[in-house]
């Protein structure tokens, strides 16, 4: 039986290909909260708290555009609902350990870590495999929270005319990579960015993620039903 | 609301959403259907971020002529649908921007 510190860090090193793309994500984060207006010590309390770029940028962005906090904090339910699938999976693998433990796994369960564990997790009979998933999650902590402090220190000297802004929907596009390739990801991705460009305005309380991400998801549920009659026919 | 209540809340829901299924599920209690659905949710969400931020202007309007920030986010598209590295995606479409802002 490997150890726990084994397996912690196998979990890192599998990781760590992953964690490339979270730096430039943390920065832009660091870089636009003090941009907004947040103070040095708040944009590190969202990192610390949140721990979830996705939400974090999603914050930002109503925030910016004055969104009620009701609405922001609903928005970044919607953003993380994908969570609730990525406990569902773990879940039979750590079923039997002690509340403690899940406690401290769930606040690790982000999207690189999970990525990387599900695959370890499936294959391991280790009781002790849960350390898999701890060692990449607290890889990915400790990027996120060290890029985090480095945006806030660039955040300080970047000037605003580089349009900055503009990476928000750029670190989105770059999430939805795989996704343009699929036809139907592509026919929903499409269907919630018209039902929020044309809401935008018209929506009230810039609900617009919301209402769009629901259309999607609705698309979505419609799709797959049809397509999977036809396959079973 | 204080910006930290918010981001206290915020966190408070990240973090349930996380934790929620771990605790509550004994084995697999969701079935392939709605897995199947929850694998869009990346694809319904983030567009709603994207769209708005390429199309409208800061007062909400849209703004399709004069707009750099179209061509940039279709560059970042197709590189990132052709090589699937996230870095050259975010990457391409900023140079592109910075390209069509200060020099064309």
């Amino acid at each position: 039986m490997k150890s726990s510190l084994e397996i912690f860090f196998k979990g890192v090193i599998d990781v760590s290909p992953l964690m490339i793309p979270v730096v430039p994500f943390g920065l832009i984060f660091g870089i636009l909260a003090i941009d907004i207006g947040f103070s040095p010590l708040t944009t590190m309390g969202m990192s610390l708290i949140i721990f979830g770029g996705a939400s974090q940028i999603v914050l930002l962005q109503l925030f910016s555009g004055g969104a009620s906090s009701l609405v922001i904090i609903s928005s970044v339910g919607a953003v993380n609902s994908r969570h609730l699938l990525y406990g569902a999976v773990v879940s039979e693998h750590v079923s039997d350990l002690k509340m403690v433990w899940k406690i401290l796994i769930s606040y690790f369960l982000i999207d690189q870590a999970f990525a990387r564990s599900n695959d370890y997790l499936k294959k391991s009979n280790e009781k002790n495999k849960h350390f898999h998933l701890i060692g990449g999650g607290a890889t990915c902590w400790v990027i996120w929270q060290s890029t985090t402090l480095l945006g806030i220190l660039l955040g300080a000297a970047i000037p605003e005319k580089l349009g900055l802004s503009f990476a928000v929907p750029l670190t989105f596009i770059a999430i939805l990579v795989n996704d343009f390739r699929k036809i139907l990801n592509l026919i929903v991705i499409i269907v919630s960015g018209l039902v929020a460009t044309l809401g935008f305005n018209l929506i009230p309380y810039k609900a617009y993620v919301i209402v769009a991400a629901l259309a999607g998801l609705f698309t979505a549920m419609i799709l797959t039903k049809v397509i999977g009659k036809k396959n079973n026919e | 609301m204080s910006d930290w209540t918010l981001i206290f809340f915020c966190g408070a829901i990240t973090y349930l959403t996380r934790f929620l299924m771990i605790a509550i599920l004994k084995k697999e209690m969701f079935n392939d259907r709605i897995r199947e659905v929850l694998s869009y949710v990346p694809s319904a969400i983030f567009p709603a971020i994207i769209f708005p931020a390429i199309f409208l202007d800061n007062f909400g309007q849209f703004q399709f002529e004069d707009n750099p920030k179209i061509l940039a986010a279709a560059i970042a598209v197709i590189v990132g649908v052709l090589s699937r590295n996230i870095i050259a995606t975010i990457f391409s479409g900023l140079a592109s921007y910075w390209f069509l802002i200060f020099v064309v």
